[in-house]
């Protein structure tokens, strides 16, 4: 059974659900994926298969190694390419569909992709330090502080939280649940917000623990 | 906004709304649950505000109620919103009728528009 699938961020709207109660939603058109390669533990030492999303606009240049490695599946030279585990013995092989009906409604998936770059960051946006007053007096708005005093241990300890570049990291959001799959468009609604902003690659994956709910 | 988002939200959209629009006088028939029972109630008074397009859209009704003003926003396209009845068109010159809230009694009366 194949674990997941690579979509793209479309956008995020609202929908009513059958009490009449709003819920957020993000919607991500998820495939469709070829199976480009198929890794084994003899070969490759685990078992995964490499997806490649099928986009409208299909990429321009392509090289010659990157065409090699395509030849096997048959598919054109794609531009995304991701892992997903899949276990049980798999009849899929190079060059078949992975579509949106792997899941299903009201199922709960990981949804993983890349945040939004915040640029260079103080400490209080960045990990969340309270900072000073901004007036009567005070002489401490937003800055970190101590970090490091100068008899002991008179160095930064390694890891201490500065100011720095924030987002444009690798996020995982955990169980997000499934409100509609539509298999015609290869679009997956789930509820909640998504890493990256919209148009943004994203890996849409079946949740690893067992939920409770239906 | 993206066309599949669009097309995402078609889905939910309620298409037997009949049109309303700001400055009219409605009776909103709101959906309460009690438990397991169910009632319509009805909450009447003039839309002073419109926002937002497609799913996410709502509207503001206000009522003076024993001389104190209500305002209650509903969603446009919620389930719990029955049904929005016109009683009569109000001549409005703006979008959004906040200065009502700083009017009382007769100034605060929207003049029907006339055919």
């Amino acid at each position: 059974m194949v674990e997941g699938i690579i979509g793209r961020k479309v956008g995020m709207t609202q929908v009513f659900d059958e009490e009449g109660n709003v819920i957020p939603v993000t919607i991500i058109k998820a495939g469709p994926c070829t199976v480009i390669q198929k890794k084994t533990r003899e070969k490759d030492g685990y078992e995964a298969l490499q997806l490649g999303l099928v986009e409208d606009r299909p990429r321009k240049k392509t090289r010659k190694p990157e065409a090699g490695h395509f030849q096997k599946s048959g598919s054109p030279v794609l531009k995304v390419l991701k892992e997903v585990k899949y276990h049980g013995p798999l009849e899929i092989k190079e060059g078949d569909q992975v579509l949106v009906d792997l899941f299903e409604v009201g199922e709960k998936v990981h949804v993983i992709g890349l945040s939004k770059g915040k640029g260079f960051q103080g400490v209080v946006r960045r990990h969340g330090f309270a900072g000073g007053d901004a007036a009567h007096g005070s002489m401490f708005h937003r800055a970190p502080g101590s970090i490091g005093a100068s008899s002991f241990p008179s160095r930064v300890l390694k890891g201490t939280r500065m100011g720095g570049r924030m987002g444009g990291d690798r996020v995982t959001v955990r169980n997000l649940k499934v409100i509609q799959v539509d298999k015609e468009n290869n679009l997956l609604v789930v509820e909640g917000a998504v890493p990256g902003a919209s148009g943004g690659v994203v890996l849409v994956r079946k949740s690893a623990f067992k939920t409770k709910t239906s | 906004m993206s066309n599949l988002v669009r097309a995402i939200e078609e889905k939910y959209m309620r298409q037997d709304i009949e049109p309303f629009r700001v400055g009219d006088t409605v009776k909103v028939h709101v959906l309460i649950r009690e438990g397991d029972k169910e009632r319509i109630q009805i909450f009447k008074g003039d839309v002073i505000a419109k926002r937002g397009s497609g799913l996410g859209a709502t509207f503001t009704v206000r009522k003076v109620s024993y001389g104190v003003g209500v305002e209650r926003i509903f969603p446009l396209h919620s389930k719990m919103v029955k049904k929005v009845e016109v009683v009569r068109h109000g001549k409005v010159r703006r979008a959004k009728l906040y200065y009502l809230r700083q009017l009382k009694g007769k100034a605060a009366k929207l003049k029907e528009e006339q055919q």
